[in-house]
């Protein structure tokens, strides 16, 4: 099954980048943009059937490794194929 | 004394270390590789700047899982000193070792230059060598030294006087324009609550010596080995 994984700066935390590209954006034409947050995006193929052990799998390392959760959060998909 | 530095893929700031530990105040330093299981016979642990892992995932993320830091974590929870240099400081962070993160320098760009820093609290085995209050010039060279942490643990650390360098100007005052990268409270460096470990974002191996004009980072390592000396804390081995 396949795994997508989206980690994101936490609400708050100042994203610098993503307001570069807001203000590129901007600059582009497209005033309409109030606000960009940039993040991670990671698909994972994993050896797994089970739904439910491949959501822990993941949880875990997201908290382990993916994500640094001091300033970021995590969230996933997962595709069965 | 015996220094270990610990040397991940990547790490590019050892033999600065050594070089100021060995040539420059006759000490023992011996490079340790990361695929290494142990720290043993050292006194003290360094973790240098530089890219491990090339950064990839986030800066350090990926060293803190390298075997060496079994050896290193244990060294540390038995009140072994352990000195973070920028990378080495960021690995420290994802460790747990310190508390907070490392977020892009909030002008996002790689700033490489020499600032200041105001020593906050010269009673650690890192500053003791230092006056309350003094200033030191030290080279920066980084893109993720933004430091981060909630309210509550910052409360912490400034009533714990773990805030050990802040950014400040030429006359010491710390304000927002001397700060490089927009690090929470200006802060530069800091240590643990049990005062064994410290990070800092500067390069102190890179200004400790006088043909480079800069010496103030040498009071660190003299800090240090004062610190072992007058304790005599040779880790058992």
């Amino acid at each position: 099954m396949k795994a997508k994984i989206f980690v994101t700066l936490k609400n708050g935390i100042l994203d610098p980048q993503g307001r570069a590209i807001q203000q590129s954006l901007h600059t582009l034409g497209f005033s309409t943009v109030e606000d960009v947050r940039m993040g991670k995006f990671m698909e994972l193929d994993l050896n797994e059937t089970d739904t439910t052990s491949a959501e822990n799998t993941i949880k875990s390392m997201c908290e382990k490794l993916l994500a640094n959760t001091v300033i970021e959060d995590y969230r996933f998909e997962i595709l069965e194929i | 004394m015996n220094i270990g530095i610990i040397v991940f893929p990547g790490s590019n700031c050892d033999r600065d270390c050594v070089h100021v530990l060995s040539e420059v105040m006759g000490q023992s330093a011996h490079l340790i590789w990361h695929q290494g299981t142990s720290v043993k016979g050292m006194d003290a642990i360094i973790l240098p700047g530089g890219f491990s892992y090339g950064d990839y995932l986030r800066t350090g993320a990926i060293a803190r899982f390298s075997p060496i830091m079994d050896a290193v974590v244990e060294f540390a929870g038995r009140g072994g000193m352990v000195l973070g240099i920028c990378n080495g400081f960021q690995i420290l962070l994802e460790a747990g070792l310190l508390p907070g993160a490392m977020l892009r320098n909030r002008h996002l760009s790689f700033i490489c230059e020499d600032i200041y820093v105001r020593v906050e609290n010269a009673d650690t085995p890192f500053t003791n060598q230092c006056e309350p209050g003094q200033i030191l010039r030290l080279p920066i060279a980084h893109a993720d030294g933004n430091y981060y942490t909630n309210p509550v643990t910052l409360s912490a650390l400034q009533a714990n006087a773990q805030i050990v360098f802040r950014y400040c100007d030429r006359e010491g005052h710390v304000t927002s324009q001397a700060n490089p990268n927009g690090s929470l409270d200006n802060i530069a460096g800091i240590r643990n609550a049990t005062g064994n470990i410290l990070g800092l974002m500067p390069h102190p191996e890179r200004g400790a010596e006088k043909v480079l004009h800069n010496e103030d980072g040498g009071l660190l390592f003299r800090s240090i080995l004062s610190a072992l000396e007058r304790n005599q804390i040779h880790q058992p081995v």
